[in-house]
């Protein structure tokens, strides 16, 4: 069957070079050599009438980078071995073989070509995209292709989308009503890219009815796109406040409830982060198959790491210092930078890498200039996840009424039997194994080095106190409400003073408000 | 233990001491003594600990092939502990405790002009191995890493040219320290030299170690549909990697958007996954990439140093980036010196730089320039690649003379392109 194939498969190569353009030896090294712009205009000559399979195989190439030139030929290097793009004979690699090299120019214009053959694909979601992709930089030489591509269509989404490459052509069209019913058809569109175009053509249009209708569309577009820019300051409000949440999280146990003041809490973080790039080397190791699966390995192995490190400090050094906050301070703090020398000895000073799996790297175009990327909506689900795990351990099961208890009156507790030096060690276990979660989820989107710790204290410190010492829905508002008024501040101030005016009005607010957002009510609050 | 026993030990171990300090002595005559001042803990440890041992490679090779007139060079390693005022006080012990010769080190741009008055005080030698924003020439130091003529404004050029994209609009994006806001001031006034106007600019900072950049890239895109839009990055180190990988989720490719970056080589591609990153720029006079046998035996010389040595990171992946080159190049060029003065001696070493020239990795061969202490130095623009290394798709066909004081900052015409004699 397959030999079948390959037969019809040639023989259809041997009988296209009556009906398609070929691909020739001369028109390939055109393509792979010299100054950027005839490399583009010999692939805009190649692409023009029907290029034939061997064209679109050398341009696919061209693109991975897997072309290299040797004695005046172009070949496609794959694995080592030579194949002529033309013949697609299998060759020795010459050793004088160069690899081309594509500047981002270069990268544009091929990515334009193979969406201009793409135009033709049978799958209309391919067809689609390749339209998208040939809106840019769309010139009056490609209207040929357009306007036969547009011929053949059935799918009204993929025809809008060629109607607006040609629209976009048109908008510089000598005659005012050929812009004008340009204008018409791009208004519907409202992405950066038409206002970009549109802009464009403002600045240069002398027309006063076409001034007129272009400022329509223009406002028009700027409405909608407005919209997104909103929505986007509130995700990026939330998601900033989604990782305060996780790192403050384990912070309103071992700090809020226990009254620890836990120097070491970002190096408990830090130590999560590491924990998830082990374990991202072990699965590169010995599943590389299930490489995106280990996230999911890396949540429980982070937790735990850190939940361990956590049980050792509390039994080895912060039992002994219960009460005393000023030497809790100082011994942790000792802590962090033993910790911290520590990695660094044995990881070495520098950030080591830690991947995206590939279901979380890009995104979601929510609105034409709206991208939510994936790994901000996840961590903004995980950091919820952690939220509501965090609550049920507390407030639901037997050890969360221990430790409210121990904390609440410890001799009482002891009187009844609970164990409290076992629980403060759990207690202390479970904040550290969330700081490590957070330090899971910031691998995802910062870096992961010694003093991953360092640049995320002082915020869980905030967010606890802002919060109110003790609650833990109050940390959960204190997180999100600095998100979003960081961000907005952001927006508005840029990144310098909006993190100062949140620290002054933090301070602000203590000053009027020590006790926090929400503060412990009852007997408890005195104790 | 009986008493003669004790004694003969006593004696014994008197003996070893004796014999130890009395080779000590022998060796301490004829060594040279040379500082080691980079940051090997603290934020800056990232980056600086891979010139430290690219400092420590150096002098073990100079010392192999029988040191510096004749005496073994011997290496006094200082931690700075990325804490300024701390390294102006190491600084001070190097030279007045140690008595070294020379010192290589700093990073940043404040801890280069923190331990600046007491190299002059005291007229010691500083090399300094990064790129800076120029407007200084100090007598006591050797700039061997890039003025901004060498590095930010041929970037700048080349993503106007065609090449490059003819980029209209410009977003000066940094770190709000010293390097960023003096680099962006003179960036800005080339921009209008070509006429840019300012509203096609947006200069933005971020604080120190900053982590989410959700804003900026948003802000970014807002900007970049107003046209063709480049983004000039000055961001420091640590906070690059939380950058890209938003710019990579938000979907702005270097296609669309391109960003050149001054602070972001190889060493700092390592914490990242560089393939969201393909196509983005850096603009350095050094790249690994970079194929010549200068550069393939440093490469290995490097390698087999990091594996024997068991560096952390290193050994298992050995990088080489611009900072190290220029640190490589600065010890070679003080040797040379040193033997064509014929002294160790500051102002005779001083005067015998003038004109050195070396053969550097980046396969050119760099000159310090007659009067300004500057390196001739060739200006490379490589774009990422998947494997975090970097295409050179962009070099000038000679090194360019550095502009420690740069014409496009007002007043600067005035001054004189030597150090002031004191």
């Amino acid at each position: 069957m397959t030999g079948y194939l390959r037969t019809l498969a040639l023989l259809a190569c041997l009988a296209l070079p009556c009906l398609a353009h070929a691909l020739t030896p001369e028109a390939a090294l055109a393509m792979a050599r010299g100054e950027g712009s005839s490399r583009i205009a010999a692939m805009q000559a190649a692409i023009a009438d029907d290029p034939d399979e061997r064209t679109a195989a050398f341009l696919r190439a061209l693109a991975a980078n897997e072309v290299a030139v040797a004695d005046g030929r172009a070949l496609i290097v794959r694995n080592g071995q030579a194949q002529d793009p033309v013949s697609g004979e299998t060759l020795p690699l010459p050793a004088s073989a160069e690899g081309v090299m594509n500047n981002n120019r270069m990268r544009g214009a091929i990515n334009a070509a193979l969406a201009a053959l793409d135009l033709f694909a049978a799958d209309a979601g391919k067809r689609l995209q390749a339209a998208h992709a040939m809106r840019q930089g769309a010139s009056a030489e490609r209207l040929p292709l357009v306007d036969k591509a547009l011929a053949q269509e059935t799918d009204a989404r993929v025809k809008q989308a060629l109607e607006q490459i040609r629209a976009s052509v048109h908008l510089n069209a000598e005659l005012p009503a050929e812009r004008l019913a340009a204008i018409a058809t791009l208004a519907g569109d409202a992405s950066p890219a038409t206002r970009l175009l549109l802009g464009e053509r403002m600045a240069a249009e002398t027309d006063d009815q076409v001034r007129s209708e272009l400022q329509r569309a223009l406002r028009k577009i700027d409405d909608r796109l407005a919209w997104g820019e909103r929505l986007g300051v509130v995700f990026t409000g939330a998601s900033l406040g989604s990782i305060l949440l996780l790192v403050a999280l384990g912070l309103a146990i071992t700090y809020g409830l226990m009254g620890v003041i836990n120097m070491a809490h970002g190096e408990l973080m830090m130590i999560g982060a590491y924990a998830t790039y082990l374990v991202q080397g072990v699965f590169r190791q010995y599943f590389p198959g299930a490489f995106d699966a280990y996230l999911l390995a890396a949540v429980p192995a982070a937790f735990l790491a850190s939940a361990l490190v956590g049980a050792i400090l509390e039994r080895s050094v912060i039992r002994f210092l219960y009460g005393r906050p000023l030497e809790t301070l100082l011994a942790t703090w000792g802590i962090s930078l033993i910790l911290m020398q520590l990695v660094r000895t044995v990881f070495g000073a520098q950030n080591v890498a830690v991947e995206n799996p590939s279901w979380m790297s890009g995104g979601w175009q929510a609105l034409p200039n709206l991208t939510l990327p994936y790994n901000r909506i996840v961590i903004i689900g995980f950091a919820f996840a952690v939220l509501a795990l965090v609550a049920w351990i507390i407030s639901r099961t037997r050890m969360g009424l221990f430790v409210r208890g121990v904390t609440q009156n410890r001799p009482i507790a002891s009187c009844m039997g609970v164990n409290t030096a076992r629980v403060d060690t759990m207690a202390f276990a479970l904040g550290s194994g969330i700081a490590g979660l957070a330090g899971c989820a910031l691998s995802q989107v910062g870096n992961v080095g010694p003093d991953l710790g360092q640049s995320y204290i002082v915020d869980s410190f905030m967010v606890v106190v802002l919060g109110g010492v003790g609650q833990l829905a109050g940390t959960v508002y204190a997180a999100l409400g600095l998100g979003v008024l960081n961000k907005f501040l952001e927006g508005w101030t840029g990144a310098v003073l909006a993190k100062i005016a949140v620290l002054v009005f933090i301070i602000a607010f203590i000053q009027k408000r020590p006790q926090g957002l929400f503060a412990m009510k009852g007997r408890s609050a005195e104790a | 233990m009986s008493p003669r026993h004790f004694s003969l030990k006593t004696l014994a171990a008197a003996v070893a001491a004796a014999g130890l300090s009395l080779s000590f002595s022998a060796q301490a005559a004829d060594t040279i003594k040379v500082g080691v001042l980079h940051a090997l803990s603290g934020t800056m440890a990232i980056s600086e600990t891979a010139l430290k041992d690219m400092a420590l490679m150096t002098i073990e090779d100079i010392n192999a092939k029988g040191g510096v007139l004749g005496k073994k060079l011997e290496p006094v390693v200082i931690d700075t502990a990325s804490n300024w005022p701390l390294a102006a006080e190491k600084a001070k012990q190097l030279i007045g405790q140690d008595k070294v010769a020379v010192t290589f080190g700093c990073w940043t741009s404040v801890c280069r002009k923190s331990v600046l008055p007491v190299y002059e005080e005291n007229n010691a030698l500083l090399f300094y191995p990064v790129q800076y924003e120029g407007e200084e020439l100090s007598k006591n130091v050797f700039y061997t890493g890039a003025a901004p003529n060498q590095q930010a404004i041929p970037a700048v050029e080349y993503l106007m040219s065609e090449d490059g994209g003819e980029a209209r609009r410009w977003v000066l994006l940094g770190t709000d320290y010293v390097y960023p806001r003096t680099a962006n001031k003179i960036l800005r006034a080339f921009l209008k030299a070509k006429g840019v106007a300012d509203k096609d600019i947006m200069e933005t900072y971020t604080p120190f170690g900053h982590s989410d950049y959700q804003t900026i890239v948003a802000d970014i895109k807002r900007f970049a549909a107003g046209g063709k839009t480049a983004v000039v990055s000055t961001i420091n180190g640590d906070s690059n990697v939380p950058f890209y990988k938003e710019l990579g989720n938000a979907g702005l490719k270097a296609t669309d958007v391109p960003v050149v970056a001054f602070s972001v080589g190889e060493e700092e591609l390592r914490g990242l996954d560089p393939k969201p990153l393909e196509g983005h720029l850096a603009a350095w006079n050094y790249f690994m990439s970079v194929k010549n046998p200068a550069n393939d035996a440093w490469i290995k010389q490097w390698s087999d140093y990091a594996k024997a040595k068991r560096l952390p990171g290193q050994s298992t992946k050995p990088l080489t980036n611009d900072p190290m080159e220029a640190t490589y190049v600065g010890i070679h060029m003080w040797k040379q010196a040193v033997e064509k003065a014929g002294s160790t001696e500051p102002d005779k070493v001083i005067a015998a730089m003038a004109g050195q020239s070396f053969e550097a990795p980046s396969g050119f061969t760099l000159t310090m320039d007659e009067k300004n202490h500057h390196l001739h130095k060739p200006v490379l623009i490589g774009e990422i690649r998947g494997d975090g290394q970097f295409n050179v798709v962009w070099k000038t066909p000679a090194p360019v003379k550095a502009q420690p004081w740069s014409p496009y900052i007002e007043g600067n015409d005035k001054k004189k392109d030597e150090p002031e004699k004191q």
